[in-house]
């Protein structure tokens, strides 16, 4: 009983603390050590995508970690699509469950992180800027930490890791792989079924249609607002234009297509198609280290940049864990923890931090790491170009599947 | 309600039937609020028609849901044509025995599995097509041919036969003894007609009533299949039930009132499907006493026999070498297209399950138990009490027992989740076991109340004579001499259990993991292997169960000649 008011007094301070934010510094690590006294103890339930045997590798890494330091248990819960992880706090507000929710931390972004935003399912604004490793966070040179797909965070999630679109395709059959969207076109003419895309609503079949759609638009610039719905036939008709022709010369003459970029890779794998693409630039080196990919397999990326991204970790606003959510996602900040995401040996996943803002130990963590054989250096993989507004996602989605079947 | 009155026939049975159509019926109610526009938390405060609208407005939405209707209506006839065919043609012929006993194990695979193992066999780049290539066919690289998910759902179509072949087939074997099928046959065959003719003309008849209820569930899952569908069928558009998971797992929380309308659509077409199929019933039931009535008597029974054979060859063997594919996936170490076996074996795949794995496992066996325990004692209370009241043929009851196999799982989990976060149980193994219990259930009465009802009367009669007590009569007569089906009924338990893929992701709100939402997490991945390790593992669990009740009776009758087998 007396646990429970002093962790609501901690909840209380926090609130107060997030809303003062001119609060002085020894204030501010006061409260982070009530934090961790009131996460001593609890249980958090991270919802995360598990299709990954290294990614789930290195969430039990630092749920052990965080156990050993904080005492704070971490559940790693794998779902295959985070956008269930929506509906089920969905069916929680539904239900009237405003706490003691079973999600109390996500790994998310993008469309997803929108929706919860906007339907004020997240737990309260500026929590992500209180975390002590919030300060080596890199948010001039990576603007996308603080802007989500467009969407400001608001502090309402924590940056994770830094994405980027990267192309793979095996050197040994295919030596020059097409660096453009009409050299793809030509290639795919050229050599009919070898190349295909994720089916959207898929993520990264989404993904293939914004950059497509970023290079063939008229103006790039419409992208960064709202769509207009007046205009948006007009804005997706060389999108469209491209597809049509593309089409006829895909795998299984578009009539099939990969469900998911894993999919793809294990078609790449297989032979069936010559490029495979992945958000992790690091995907092909860990791949050809596991045997899931031959070791000729190589990475490469368009030119005129390809779209990136950061993902984050998102607190929902009924959690049960909060202050334990919150060791976690500061944890997951730690240089310590992001260097060792960054190792292609362990996963791969570039860091959100400003490495030269480190001490320089934790400099060290990270100019050890060497690039695997099939990943490219942040200079080869050159320009990322910005995320559209969550709202093209959707209408994009939508006029495809209106337009190729399905959904 | 607690009150049993003596002219209420059985309230046993009505309370089972209680405990499994109320979770039903809230459920249905809970996507049904939605369909009409009503979810307060997601600001529908209103009854409208736009998410039916918007459902009917959804891009080839017809397409999805003839493919729904065509692909179950196609695996269920198809099946039941495979499994008539090889009863009528080869019912006590030798190959008889050895493809009956190649398909009990068949029963325990999880449709997932069964569909991974199928994909992995017939793929353009799969199994097949790298046994012979390229010294036979010359391709170097995988051939660019649509053979998965293709726009007409044959592949989920197949898929979904070799699944239902076994099932249908053992409910059939089960069926067989209250028919009196041999004495029928003979007669008919001393009239001149050939074996499976007589079996089509004066068997079948008796046979199909007995096993119509698993024709109508195969029918109703069928239509209404995810897993198999996400694995098999085709994606441009895909069939209904997908696609109704797809919305209700989309972002925009609009989508959510247009899948509960979906989810209500998905329960008018399966209905609608199953009036489809009684009326065919009835067209083939014509047809049948037409053809004789002009009493024609052909004798082309080695066709029939080969034609029987073949058929059911032709669905029993893919499965069970998809399944040795799989097997192969999970051990082995780079495996490149066009060779016929892994560049090299490992057990890695296997050993990496380590602490993960065995909670997973260990969960799933807990769960799988504790309700397969729980259903048997209902089961056997409900076969008890009607036992005892010798109810006057009210079936009506003892169907209804059968109602959440005819609804699809779609159409009512989403209120049940609401309903399981209202009462508290959502991510808890007690609220994902009590939701499993809707399912194993009937599967387990389906399996245990033919060979009850088929025990010899006498054997009580006599124990009674010497003034053995009812109870007495159903602990030492009764259940010992209903053994080896009482096992049986719990390995069945046990297999559906395991296989239960979106109650136990929806109830269990994630935190409850078994063998199967591991595997379909998994399948979201590119690690083959991986998959297959937790694919054998669906299979392997269940296996084991059908084992021991193929085993325990043998050890503990062995000197008992009457019981043994």
């Amino acid at each position: 009983m007396l646990s429970k008011l002093y962790a609501a007094g901690v909840a209380l301070a926090v609130v107060a603390a997030s809303a003062a934010p001119a609060a002085i510094a020894s204030n501010g690590a006061d409260s982070w050590s009530a934090i961790e006294q009131a996460a001593n103890g609890q249980t958090v339930y991270f919802h995360a995508w598990g299709g990954e045997p290294r990614i789930n590798a290195y969430i039990a890494w630092a749920a052990e970690t965080v156990k050993d330091r904080y005492g704070v248990t971490v559940e790693h819960v794998k779902v295959s699509e985070t956008a269930g992880v929506v509906t089920q706090i969905v069916a929680e507000k539904t239900a009237g469950r405003t706490s003691g929710g079973t999600v109390d931390l996500v790994w998310i972004n993008g469309e997803n992180f929108n929706t919860l935003k906007t339907q004020g399912l997240l737990a309260e604004k500026g929590w992500a800027e209180t975390l002590p490793n919030w300060q080596y966070v890199d948010v001039e040179g990576k603007p996308t930490v603080v802007s989500d797909f467009t969407v400001p965070t608001d502090g309402q999630e924590s940056p994770w890791g830094m994405a980027q679109l990267v192309f793979m395709h095996d050197s040994a059959r295919l030596p020059e792989p097409p660096k453009s969207l009409s050299a793809l076109a030509e290639y795919a003419n050229a050599n009919p079924g070898r190349i295909t895309y994720p089916q959207p609503p898929n993520f990264h079949g989404s993904t293939f249609l914004k950059q497509a759609l970023i290079t063939l638009i008229d103006d790039p610039q419409k992208l960064q607002s709202p769509v207009v719905d007046t205009r948006l036939d007009q804005d997706l008709a060389p999108l469209f234009a491209y597809l049509d022709d593309l089409h006829p010369h895909l795998w299984r003459s578009a009539e099939a297509f990969p469900q998911n970029a894993a999919q793809m890779r294990q078609l790449l794998a297989d032979g069936e198609i010559d490029i495979a693409f992945t958000f992790n630039p690091g995907d092909a080196s860990s791949a050809i280290a596991n045997g899931e990919l031959p070791p000729t397999v190589r990475s490469f990326v368009l030119e005129g940049g390809t779209i990136g991204n950061t993902h984050f970790v998102a607190i929902p606003f009924n959690s049960s864990a909060q202050e334990g959510a919150k060791v976690l996602a500061n944890f997951l900040l730690s240089a310590e923890a992001q260097a060792r995401k960054q190792d292609p040996a362990i996963w791969g996943d570039p860091t959100v931090l400003k490495v030269t803002s480190l001490q320089e130990a934790d400099q060290k963590r990270f100019e050890m790491l060497e690039l695997g054989v099939a990943t490219l250096s942040p200079t080869e993989l050159g320009q990322t170009l910005p995320e559209p507004h969550p709202s093209w996602v959707k209408a994009v989605e939508n006029a495809w599947a209106a337009r190729y079947g399905g959904s | 309600m607690q009150k049993p009155q003596p002219t209420r026939p059985d309230w046993v049975s009505a309370s089972v039937v209680l405990l499994l159509s109320a979770p039903v019926a809230v459920g249905l109610a809970g996507t049904l609020l939605p369909a009409a526009g009503f979810l307060p938390a997601l600001g529908g405060h209103q009854v409208s028609l736009t998410p039916v609208r918007d459902l009917l407005e959804a891009p080839a939405i017809w397409t999805s849901a003839a493919l729904s209707a065509g692909t179950g209506l196609a695996a269920t006839a198809l099946s039941l044509l495979v499994v008539l065919l090889f009863v009528a043609t080869l019912h006590g012929t030798r190959p008889f025995g050895v493809l009956s006993r190649l398909m009990s194990p068949l029963l325990s695979v999880p449709h997932a599995a069964a569909a991974f193992g199928l994909a992995f066999l017939i793929a353009p780049s799969g199994f097949l097509v790298r046994l012979f290539s390229p010294w036979a066919t010359g391709f170097e690289r995988p051939p660019d041919l649509l053979i998965l998910n293709d726009p007409l759902g044959l592949a989920m179509t197949f898929g979904l036969v070799i699944k239902e072949v076994p099932f249908l087939f053992l409910m059939a074997l089960a069926a067989l003894p209250q028919t009196n099928a041999d004495q029928l046959s003979k007669a008919a065959q001393n009239l001149g007609y050939s074996k499976t003719s007589a079996f089509f003309r004066v068997v079948l008849p008796v046979l199909y009533p007995q096993i119509r209820l698993p024709i109508i569930a195969v029918l109703a899952y069928s239509t209404s299949v995810v897993d198999v569908a996400q694995i098999l069928g085709p994606t441009t558009p895909a069939p209904l039930a997908p696609r109704i998971l797809g919305w209700m797992a989309d972002p925009d929380p609009a989508m959510r009132f247009q899948a509960s309308a979906g989810a209500v659509l998905q329960c008018l077409l399966s209905g609608g499907a199953i009036l489809l199929w009684l009326a065919g019933e009835r067209v083939v039931r014509g047809l049948l006493q037409a053809s004789t009535l002009r009493g024609k008597r052909r004798r082309r029974e080695h066709t029939a026999r080969c034609i029987g054979f073949i058929l059911t060859a032709g669905t029993v063997f893919p499965a069970i070498l998809g399944l040795a594919v799989l097997g192969l996936w999970s051990i082995s170490k780079g495996w490149w297209f066009p060779s016929a076996l892994p560049s090299g074996f490992t057990i890695s795949h296997w050993a990496d399950l380590g602490k993960t794995g065995t909670e997973v496992i260990w969960q799933t066996l807990v769960i799988a138990v504790s309700v397969t325990l729980v259903c048997l004692i209902l089961v056997i209370s409900v076969l008890e009490s009607r036992t005892r009241m010798k109810p006057s043929g009210d079936g009506t009851l003892r169907k209804l027992v059968f109602v959440p196999l005819l609804i699809p799982q779609v159409s009512f989990l989403f209120g049940l989740q609401i309903l399981s976060v209202l009462v508290g149980i959502d991510g808890s193994l007690l609220g994902v076991a009590m939701a499993h219990a809707i399912f194993v259930l009937p599967y387990m009465y389906l399996a245990f109340a033919d060979p009850w009802n088929h025990l010899d009367p006498r054997y009580q009669q006599v124990a009674m004579s010497f003034g053995a007590s009812k109870w007495k009569v159903l602990f030492r007569i009764r259940l010992p001499l209903l053994m080896r089906p009482l096992l049986v009924t719990l390995a069945i338990g046990i297999a559906v259990s395991v296989g239960q893929y979106l109650p136990t992701i929806m109830i269990g709100a994630g935190r409850v993991t078994t063998v199967t939402t591991e595997s379909l997490a998994l399948s979201s991945g590119g690690n083959r292997s991986l998959i297959a390790v937790y694919g054998m593992l669906q299979l392997l669990l269940p296996l084991m169960f059908f084992a021991a009740a193929a085993i325990i009776p043998a050890l503990l009758h062995r000197d008992r000649s009457g019981l043994r087998v």
